[in-house]
């Protein structure tokens, strides 16, 4: 296969039907994603060789046989299927199962935007995870010299391990454990002997935000980050259809559970489409307009927020009944976003550190608030899709104002807008 | 980044010398020595090796069996296999709780004891069983665990007092038609060679039609040809004597009582593909059979049936030694058992290379199991034409099935291929059967509507586990326990498998909950066969398996375990359960 590299001989290969011809020995991701079909892939990285074949997203069939794409070397001949219905769903998954295993927080991350796996989500357009998210507990090593090992965003690719090495060939990170225990440990001997470069150089080659090196990532704005505005995919520029506004109004409700009113503030962003708004909506109970109660039954309900206590179980329920279409806006609400970073710690442990253990609590003085009329807190925060069924799902922290207004308006309207690719975010 | 240069640069000269592929082999050395692997170790390891001390925690890590705390003075791993759970594990697992004062995953307060949980230790007829310091403890009881912590605490050596494992070899086919369990008497096999080429020999094996017996079923004549065809010198012949599927113990059965069989085996691949050198790869479980391999291996060197000219057949150089593993399911993988025998983490390779192009150290390897080995050398000693009288067209020979569970007769059946389920459930005894398990928790359920299907390849191809679950065992149990498994042993290399056992996990526990709902059967479907789409080798591929033929052959029983009618507000959430916590804090 390694000679067979060297020559350079013309082939043609089939990818989704479509002929391609290339040179013997290349890498198929590279080939697909340069001839316009999108196989994306995590753990791939040009130069390490062999490929890695650990993050599974590039899956195709190949000549009938599922497989990664990127351990494959084209062949003369060769017949790919690539985006077929199951694959894109499978990758998806794939993805998505990211997600649910790690704790990604965007809004907090310091590689957001600039991150290789919330990039692939952003092409794949994915709105929520299928899986409930794990939350399992995981350390973050702060003691290596430059580093912070961040284990709760490493996707276990694998690039670190092959590919960081001191000079004198020693390797810096290994996988430990197995299952899904396995992290990546770092070597603290041979971390502080790499050159600031390498340690940088390690920085960038992880796909998400795990390696961080202390103080060498500068937060740059929206819109400057690597992944912000512009899609991978060579897409045709989607006209925007005329939506000739609707006469009839619709009722809409929203709430803020467990959030931060934030995509409540994102919706208002809308400028001086809020005048258009106002005349396809009208707000029944909502902190907008300060309807404290349902006064009829309503067409769309917004939700912003997870649920982390037994009163926004309720109000959600209460809005699944009274509401036709049910919409989470915001990460909170679509699966628990930055509340949520409580549910790696048994919720007693996160009330006794609050209440009981912390520097101002005094002894014998000190106890953990109860009483009939606090609602009770739940053991951990609650994606809103765990527990109601929702429809629509809005991500972002907080969603893009025009975002917000697309989603609404399509509702209204019922004629999808398109999403462009950068008002869809995750922070 | 350049590996090689660099070790040769090294200055100070290591404290040990030490090969790659013998640091297995090294860190069971101290930890036996000394209960653990200390830091001086690792950091010893490392230095000898060229490598990040890193690089060794993750290769110790990576196996169950060793450890850098101390596990106690002695060391007890209690098997958590399905068939252990139906047999009394539970009251095992409390006993031994009570009779050492260790909880488990621990070690009590005086360091005598560790107690420990353990995948299926090949004692599955026996259950529940124990490892102590490696030594087999079969049919546990209350009774019996009580005073196996007495003896213990009074001195006695686990060595002494353990039990000693019958082969329960319960029944063989009738006539002439034994394989594998039949007379033998060493060097029959390897007799055959004389006057007789190495083409020839692969020829006689692809006339028999033998295939790996592990589960694959590849045909042996193919991949032996595949791997003399191979250019170069250096080959190897590798045993897979890791039998980690739960349920199977016909190869821990074969290895006590025809040991030199699978030498024999062995020596005739090399000699068919031209290698000099073989490994037997023994899983740890089976630490206690490793003297009788050795002091087999030391007979038939004696013999002149191993080492230079065996035979007196000139040129033919064969000899093969054991390599101990350290406790990974996944290394039943032959990739993963190379990579483990060259003393890395036991993790599956990518498929770039079949082990007969690109091996063991690179080199042309076959990796057959025990049994696969045994069967050729019977191929060679009857002829491939007796092999061919029996079994069926379309699978020639005999199987051996590992039979456990809820019958009266549990041990190793050698089988027909073409037998039917219910023969086996007859000859065994089997107790009101219900949910059968062929092939472990990797393979395929069957229900009671399928009993007259036969064991063959083109119907029900079986590794050789056989598990009977009677009517009487929960099935969700059964699947929860083979959902635990593999997320334990997963390797952690590819997302579907590492994340996907973990997330099915979570999905399982609302089954037990009671939150289920049907959608949550459909949601296990279809991440199931997403899982077996998208996983790098088998253990993931297959790990689905079960809960997805399940589903298929047992609708009746989910649909009495989801909630019928659910209300649209409530998915799997109970409000209930979730403010509990939160109430202990009510006073």
């Amino acid at each position: 296969m390694n000679t067979a590299r060297k020559t350079t001989d013309r082939i043609t290969i089939t990818i989704d039907g479509k002929k391609i011809e290339t040179e013997r020995g290349r890498n198929l991701v590279e080939v697909a994603n340069e001839n316009g079909i999108f196989v994306p892939s995590l753990c791939y990285w040009k130069h390490i060789e062999p490929p890695l074949g650990t993050c599974r997203v590039c899956t195709c069939k190949i000549d009938g046989v599922a497989g990664p794409a990127c351990t494959e070397t084209v062949d003369d001949g060769m017949v790919v299927e690539a985006t077929t219905d199951e694959l894109v769903d499978a990758r998806h998954a794939i993805v998505e199962m990211m997600f649910s295993e790690g704790n990604h927080f965007c809004p907090g991350c310091e590689k957001s935007g600039n991150c290789d796996l919330q990039h692939m989500a952003y092409e794949m357009g994915l709105r929520q995870t299928r899986f409930p998210h794990v939350f399992k507990d995981r350390l973050i090593d702060f003691n290596p010299q430059r580093m912070i090992m961040e284990h709760n965003r490493c996707i276990k690719c694998l690039r670190c391990v092959k590919e960081v090495f001191t000079d004198d060939g020693k390797a810096v990170f290994s996988f430990r454990y197995r299952g899904n225990e396995t992290r990546v440990g770092v070597d603290y001997d041979q971390e502080a002997r790499l050159s600031d470069q390498q340690a940088i150089d390690a920085m960038n080659l992880c796909p998400t935000g795990a390696i961080i090196v202390r103080g060498a990532l500068h937060a740059k704005p929206f819109g400057d980050r690597r992944f912000d505005l512009v899609s991978m995919q060579k897409v045709a520029p989607v006209e925007e259809p005329k939506i000739t506004l609707p006469k009839a109004k619709k009722t809409v409700a929203t709430v803020s559970l467990a959030g931060c009113f934030g995509c409540h503030m994102s919706l208002l962003d809308i400028d001086l489409k809020l005048l258009d708004l106002v005349k396809i909506i009208e707000l029944n109970k909502s902190p907008l307009n300060d309807i404290k109660q349902f006064t009829r039954h309503c067409d769309i309900g917004l939700i912003e927020g997870g649920c982390c206590n037994a009163e926004n179980v309720e109000t959600l329920r209460e809005f699944r009944r009274q509401c036709d279409v049910l919409v989470a806006f915001g990460e909170c609400a679509i699966w628990g976003g930055v509340p949520s970073m409580r549910n790696t710690i048994p919720l007693g442990e996160c009330l006794e550190e609050a209440y009981l253990n912390c520097s101002t609590s005094m002894p014998d003085e000190s106890f953990v608030p109860y009483h009939e009329d606090l609602p009770k807190i739940l053991d951990k925060v609650y994606a809103c899709s765990e527990i109601v069924d929702i429809d629509y799902f809005i991500p972002g922290c907080p969603p893009d104002a025009n975002h917000i207004w697309k989603s609404v308006l399509s509702l209204v309207a019922g004629e999808q807008l398109p999403v462009l690719y950068s008002e869809f975010k995750y922070d | 980044m350049n590996r090689k240069k660099a070790r040769k640069s090294g200055v100070t000269k290591p404290v040990i010398s030490l090969k790659r592929t013998g640091l297995l082999d090294y860190l069971w050395k101290v930890q036996n020595e000394h209960g653990y692997i200390r830091p001086d170790d690792v950091a010893a390891c490392g230095e000898a090796l060229g490598i990040s001390t890193i690089e060794v925690e993750g290769v110790i890590s990576f196996y169950h069996f060793l450890t850098r705390q101390p596990r106690g003075r002695i060391t007890i791993y209690l098997n958590n296999s399905p068939v252990a759970e139906c047999k009394g594990f539970e009251r095992v697992r409390e006993a031994f709780e009570m009779a050492t004062g260790a909880p488990f995953n621990g070690v009590d307060p005086t360091g005598q004891f560790g107690l420990f949980e353990t995948a299926c230790i090949g004692l599955s007829d026996m259950e529940p069983a124990a490892l102590i310091d490696f030594y087999p403890f079969t049919n546990l009881n209350s009774l019996k665990v009580r005073d196996i912590a007495a003896q213990l605490k009074q001195g006695a050596s686990p060595a002494e007092i353990c039990d000693s494992v019958p082969d329960h070899i319960r029944s063989v086919p009738d006539g002439d038609k034994a394989i594998l369990l039949r007379e033998y008497s060493p060097g029959d096999a390897l007799a055959q060679l004389r006057n007789r080429a190495p083409e020839s020999v692969l020829e006689e094996l692809t006339k028999s039609g033998l295939r790996g017996m592990g589960g694959a079923f590849f045909p042996a004549g193919l991949k032996w040809k595949a791997c003399r065809e191979e250019p170069g010198t250096s080959k190897y012949v590798f045993c897979n004597a890791d039998e980690g599927e739960p349920g199977t113990f016909k190869d821990r059965v074969l290895m006590n009582s025809l040991p030199g069989l699978l030498l024999e085996g062995m020596a005739i691949a090399g000699y068919a593909v031209g290698a000099a050198r073989g490994v037997i790869y023994l899983r740890a479980e089976y630490r206690w059979i490793k003297d009788k391999l050795e002091h087999t291996i030391e007979h038939f060197r004696k013999m002149n049936l191993l080492g230079q000219g065996i035979g007196g057949i000139e040129g033919f150089d064969f000899d093969l030694r054991v390599q101990l593993g350290a406790g990974a399911y996944v290394c039943g993988e032959e990739t993963a058992l190379l990579n483990s025998t060259e003393g890395k983490r036991g993790e599956p390779r990518n498929k770039r290379f079949f082990p007969t192009q690109r091996g063991y150290l690179q080199k042309p390897t076959v990796v057959n199991n025990v049994e696969t080995f045994c069967a050729a050398a019977r191929v060679l000693q009857l002829g491939a034409d007796h092999y061919l009288s029996t079994g069926t067209a379309g699978s020639p020979g005999t199987k051996l099935l590992s039979v456990s569970g809820d019958c009266r007769l549990p041990g190793v059946y050698e089988i027909e291929w073409g037998t039917t389920v219910r023969e086996i459930l007859q000859q065994c005894e089997a107790d009101r059967p219900h949910f059968i398990q062929l092939s472990g928790p990797s393979g395929a359920c069957i229900s009671m509507q399928e009993v007259d299907r036969t064991i063959a390849l083109d119907d029900l191809p079986c590794g050789g586990s056989f598990m009977i679950f009677s009517r009487s065992r929960n099935i969700l149990d059964i699947l929860r326990n083979y959902n635990r498994f593999f997320k334990h042993e997963s390797c952690g290399l590819c997302t579907p498998c590492r994340a996907g056992n973990f997330i099915l996990e979570k999905k399982l526990e609302m089954f037990a909950s009671k939150l289920a709902r049907q959608s949550d059967v459909e949601d296990i479907r279809s991440w199931g066969n997403i899982m077996k789409l998208t996983c790098r080798c088998g253990l993931g591929k297959s790990a689905p398996n079960a809960l997805l033929m399940a589903q298929e052959k047992f609708p009746e029983y989910f649909e009495s375990i989801v909630r019928q009618n659910p209300e649209r507000l409530s998915k799997g959430f109970s409000l209930k359960d979730a403010v509990r916590e939160y109430d202990r804090f009510s006073s």
